[in-house]
């Protein structure tokens, strides 16, 4: 008797757990869409930025770029790597995967004598950092759902004057890029120096006018893509960060359904065996009556 | 011949036209840009952004940016662009009183700037709701 309610206390439980992984699922699915939007809403801009770069880049002949985030050191001594992840976690291997990646990052700077110091965007890539005492020189958590620019832009500008003083020689970004629902990936970008956008219609060469100058011009240009490039990142990252908790909880849903249909199956084995366990038991306290 | 018009923010593209003309803060001062205008690649200011299709005329609240002219297409990526009708005018003159408030309180430069320009802003929004509001009287 004991077993059977044994069982069915466990199937409530399943049940219980299979509807809350359903609902969070369906949070995400609808997050996710949004991310998804988002992203897409963001390309027109870094599209029209990169194009306008490219143009001016073309045109630069000569032109020193020293002093300017274009500017390549030798040797690298300092590096920084931005890792963006989410603050919550519950969305399968997304959060390891890309912590794995920042550990090979470190390990391989290491390896050629270059001091790694970490800017962490999310809760759970700060926390792993705090963790293993590594360099935190910059945080920021909580950014939501649908982050707008100025929300990133205290980090952008931390790297922007760390790159400029000699704080650091290379700036990377390290986010989950956003492949499709099923596919995340932990991708890796040097986001300083700025590697010049190359114009693919190089022929369409008109001179411009430039005002104020054209060193001006490009000097506000540069910021403004680097902080492009880290919303960019972020926005992928979310939209990552949504699918994978969707198709995490469809499993878990899934598992739970199962677990449902088997401990079900034990259960009516149990309660059979209960009932014969009865019946036999009277049947044979029948005879022994019979034959008293 | 009318141009097209294409003002984008990090968020979102903000409009997509043909337009007639339109007069930009830029650095240097404000530019107006009428179709046929010579390649141009230009900083802008903050300041009131000013529209003209045919007889109608939109003002924008424009918070900085980069200006693009090519063969009479005009990009705009705007760091943050504002709508006559998207502005709260309450809250922009809440703004301005606070940091004229702020500014009398003489504190420290950094705080000052601030102030500064969250006047300066809160001043756009105004002039720009205003201008929306005396344009439909008339």
């Amino acid at each position: 008797m004991s077993k059977t309610r044994e069982i069915r206390r466990r199937i409530r439980s399943a049940k219980n757990v299979a509807q809350i992984t359903r609902a969070m699922e369906m949070v995400s699915a609808s997050k996710m869409r949004r991310a998804q939007r988002n992203v897409l809403a963001t390309r027109p801009y870094a599209d029209r930025l990169r194009d306008v770069m490219a143009e001016l880049m073309a045109r630069m002949v000569g032109g020193s770029r020293r002093g300017t985030l274009l500017e390549a050191r030798s040797p690298v001594r300092k590096v920084a790597v931005v890792v963006i992840t989410p603050d919550r976690g519950l969305c399968g291997s997304l959060i390891s995967n890309i912590l794995r990646r920042m550990i090979r990052f470190i390990l391989e700077q290491r390896e050629q004598h270059h001091e790694v110091s970490v800017v962490a965007m999310g809760k759970k890539g700060r926390d792993f950092v705090a963790r293993n005492n590594q360099a935190l020189v910059a945080e920021v958590t909580q950014l939501g759902d649908s982050p707008r620019l100025q929300d990133i832009l205290g980090i952008a500008t931390e790297v922007i004057s760390g790159f400029r003083k000699g704080d650091y020689d290379e700036v990377y970004l390290l986010y989950s890029e956003f492949v499709n629902t099923l596919v995340q990936r932990a991708a890796l970008r040097r986001l300083l120096p700025i590697e010049p956008p190359v114009d693919a219609q190089m022929e369409r060469r008109v001179d411009y006018t430039y005002e104020p100058s054209q060193e001006e011009v490009l000097e506000e240009l540069l910021p403004r893509y680097v902080e492009v490039q880290i919303y960019q990142a972020l926005l992928e990252s979310i939209a990552s960060e949504h699918s994978a908790r969707m198709i995490a909880m469809r499993n878990a849903t899934d598992n739970s359904k199962e677990l449902v249909k088997d401990l079900t199956l034990s259960f009516n084995k149990a309660r059979q065996t209960s009932i014969t366990n009865e019946v036999s038991e009277i049947a044979s306290g029948a005879v022994a009556l019979a034959q008293g | 011949m009318p141009m097209q018009l294409e003002i984008v923010t990090a968020e979102r593209v903000v409009l997509s036209d043909e337009v007639d003309q339109l007069n930009v803060p830029t650095k240097d001062g404000r530019i107006g840009v009428l179709p046929r205008h010579a390649p141009l690649l230009t900083v802008l200011d903050i300041g009131e952004l000013d529209i003209i299709k045919g007889n109608e005329r939109t003002p924008f609240a424009l918070f900085g940016g980069f200006m693009q002219v090519l063969s009479n297409r005009v990009t705009i990526l705007a760091d943050t662009v504002e709508r006559a009708d998207e502005i709260d005018e309450a809250r922009a003159e809440r703004a301005r009183v606070q940091a004229e408030e702020r500014l009398r309180q003489r504190q420290s430069d950094q705080d000052m700037a601030l102030a500064e320009a969250e006047l300066r802003r809160a001043m756009i929004r105004l002039r720009v709701a205003q201008l929306r509001k005396i344009r439909r009287q008339q």
